[in-house]
């Protein structure tokens, strides 16, 4: 969603249950406001396309790095056991296709996973010492949040926004500069 | 919410919980004081990891010889050690992932404390590999690496060296699907602490905001890893049983080993984390979240793997006759009325015919039985990988050199240790994090909380948001929090 620059003049509204938080942005489409973001205590159902939200393309990415994965592990045993050096196990043929599948398998699930595990914490700005501002402590407990951002705005947008807020049964409405 | 649930389900949440409720109950155990049971059993733990340390470098100083292992029989109770602990570590992931996958809702009261239990149990399972190489500092041999010797490598056609690759995947994977999960829930504690535990919790947490956009993507992520978990969790322990499958040994020569193994791991696995969620659910006051409802599940599971189990065992007797190889008919004479015979009759006892009493619902529902049963089932499938690997290698091809094998005060202290390592890890994990996936409980409230199915239910009652639209009030009617619900 939009970036946090500094200094950033957010309202926003806590909500206690997912369905009135649902409706609350159906009503914001109707009145076309520009909702900053919506935070929640866990993920709500029906909430993306709401929002506009495109589907995620990290399963794409995993795809690739499954790919990568395996072409990775699979050429390495080929070159190791036909080029760098062949050695007879066995009597069976130095490339031995049905011997490389678990290991080629292996490499193929490490990959794509960890792959877009790295990828899933990039793109949302997240890891260890990231600490993208918060608006409210409930957020991560029992409250859902909309908010707005609403630097620079007219007293009237801001009232327009409050009034909307007090129509879908907010439970309280901060503002916060992040 | 989400779809239609059936009337008929009963409710996995009780106690007619709120959002915040749930918060709280979960966050407790991290938040106040350990109890004296806690810390009594923490000591033990830890007492039981210093013994780990001092028989591992027992048996690094004076050398492998201070265990039994003979000419013989040169696999024993590490392998034993290794393989039970490998397949205690695959309840975890079949219960988070397979289980995500076919939807089920009760997985989100066990998963988080399941998915630990795995990664510490396939920590312990690690151990053992490395310890039986008698040389701990050459243990990188394994690896495929640029060496000075050759350059030669590592067989990439042998199982042994497949091990190396899809047990390292597995606990790779499943520690970042655990810990992504992990992350909404250490922000939950982030925003409740101060202090230390504030900044403590706010590097665990990765900076969780609970952005709709990065909720999205965290579901799309925990779907594509449990799809991709699936696949792995049946590779590992087919891998494993491929360590003797591959062989030529009658008794590990067998087709059957890949199901058979994967069955008992699962088999073993949900008795642990039954015996572990039993006590949880009671020391740590979760019985609202693992209801006897979770448990009867995973009885079911039980039941189902340990006829599977069943099964294979008299396939495996049924197939040594019918080969009229005498080899193999030999192996399992052995194996049944050999110098071991004890050991197969503790696997069948507590493998196959104990776990039948699951038949009945009472006991399915019973928390002793199944307290029971949990500890009976792992002697049980201890009993079968020992039956598996010492009775098979102590009766080999020449009489001449048959042998019997007890294990050194050495060798017990190593599997004694490994059972305090694991719940050492096991105890610290109930401190530091939720040991019930706070997030995806409340995700399932409105679907399965005792308020809104089952008999208690508030029927006629149905939450629409437009009852409070119209009047534009703030004062919501509310029915999770128990007000204004009987209207």
């Amino acid at each position: 969603m939009a970036d946090h620059n500094q200094n950033t003049e957010v309202l926003f509204g806590l909500y206690t249950d997912e369905e009135i938080l649902l409706d609350a942005v159906k009503e914001a489409n109707n009145d076309h406001l520009d909702i900053m973001d919506v935070y929640t205590p866990f993920p709500v159902h029906g909430l993306d396309p709401l929002l506009g939200l495109a589907e995620s393309r990290l399963h794409q990415a995993g795809f690739v790095y499954g790919l990568i994965g395996a072409t990775l592990g699979f050429g390495f045993m080929t070159w190791v056991f036909t080029r760098d050096w062949p050695i007879i196990f066995g009597g069976k043929p130095y490339w031995s296709v049905p011997a490389f599948i678990p290991i080629t398998f292996e490499l193929t699930v490490l990959f794509a996973a960890v792959g877009m595990v790295i990828t899933f914490y990039i793109v949302c700005g997240l890891g260890p010492g990231a600490a993208p501002p918060r608006l409210h402590d409930r957020i991560t407990d029992d409250k859902f949040c909309i908010a707005f951002d609403v630097t620079g705005a007219s007293s009237e947008k801001v009232n327009q926004l409050r009034s909307f807020f007090s129509s879908t049964g907010v439970e309280s409405v901060h503002t916060k500069t992040i | 919410m989400s779809g239609h649930v059936s009337p008929i389900r009963e409710p996995l949440i009780t106690g007619g919980k709120t959002y915040h409720q749930i918060t709280e109950d979960i966050c407790a155990p991290t938040e106040r004081t350990p109890s004296t049971a806690w810390i009594i059993a923490f000591i033990i733990s830890v007492l039981c990891l210093g013994l780990f340390v001092f028989t591992v470098a027992w048996t690094i100083w004076v050398g492998i010889g201070s265990w039994n292992l003979n000419r013989t029989i040169n696999w024993s109770w590490d392998i034993t050690n290794f393989v039970w602990w490998v397949g205690i570590g695959h309840a975890g992931t079949l219960i988070s992932a397979i289980l995500l996958l076919f939807r089920q809702k009760w997985r989100t009261g066990v998963n988080r404390a399941a998915e630990a239990m795995t990664i510490f149990a396939v920590i312990c399972a690690g151990q053992f590999p490395l310890i039986h190489m008698g040389r701990l500092w050459l243990a990188f041999f394994i690896f495929p690496y640029p060496n000075t010797r050759g350059p030669l490598w590592v067989n990439f056609n042998s199982p042994l060296l497949w091990d190396v690759f899809a047990i390292s995947t597995y606990f790779t994977v499943s520690l970042v699907f655990w810990y992504t999960g992990l992350v909404p829930d250490f922000a939950t504690v982030r925003d409740r602490a101060k202090g230390f535990r504030k900044k403590l919790y706010s590097v665990l947490s990765f900076g969780w905001t609970g952005s709709a956009k990065h909720w999205q993507r965290w579901e799309s992520l925990s779907l594509v890893l449990a799809g991709l978990a699936t696949p792995l969790v049946l590779s590992v322990h087919t891998i494993v049983s491929f360590d003797f499958a591959t062989s030529v040994i009658p008794g590990w020569h067998t087709t059957i080993f890949p199901p058979y193994f994967v069955a008992g791991a699962i088999f073993s696995g949900f008795a642990m984390v039954q015996t572990l969620m039993l006590i949880s659910r009671k020391v740590l006051n979760l019985k609202d979240y693992i209801t006897l409802q979770h448990i009867e599940s995973m009885n079911k599971v039980i039941l189902l793997t340990g006829s599977i189990v069943g099964v294979a065992y008299l396939t495996e007797l049924f197939i040594a006759w019918y080969s009229g190889y005498i080899y193999e008919q030999f192996a399992f004479m052995n194996r049944v009325m050999g110098p071991y015979y004890w050991s197969y009759i503790g696997m069948m006892l507590c493998n196959v015919l104990s776990p039948q009493i699951f038949w009945s619902k009472k006991m399915r529902r019973s928390i002793f039985w199944t307290f029971f049963m949990s500890i009976f089932i792992n002697i049980g499938m201890w009993f079968e990988r020992f039956v598996i690997i010492a009775t098979t290698l102590a009766r080999d091809y020449l009489p001449s050199s048959w042998s019997y094998y007890t294990p050194t005060w050495v060798e017990i202290g190593i599997f004694i240790g490994s059972l305090g390592l694991f719940f050492t890890l096991f105890l610290a994990f109930t401190r530091i994090a939720p040991v019930v996936a706070i997030a995806e409980v409340k995700s399932i409230l409105k679907t399965s909380g005792d308020q809104y199915i089952g008999k208690d239910a508030h029927h006629g009652h149905t939450h629409k948001p437009k009852d409070i639209q119209a009047g534009g009030t703030v004062d919501i009617d509310d029915p999770i929090s128990g007000q204004g619900a009987d209207h």
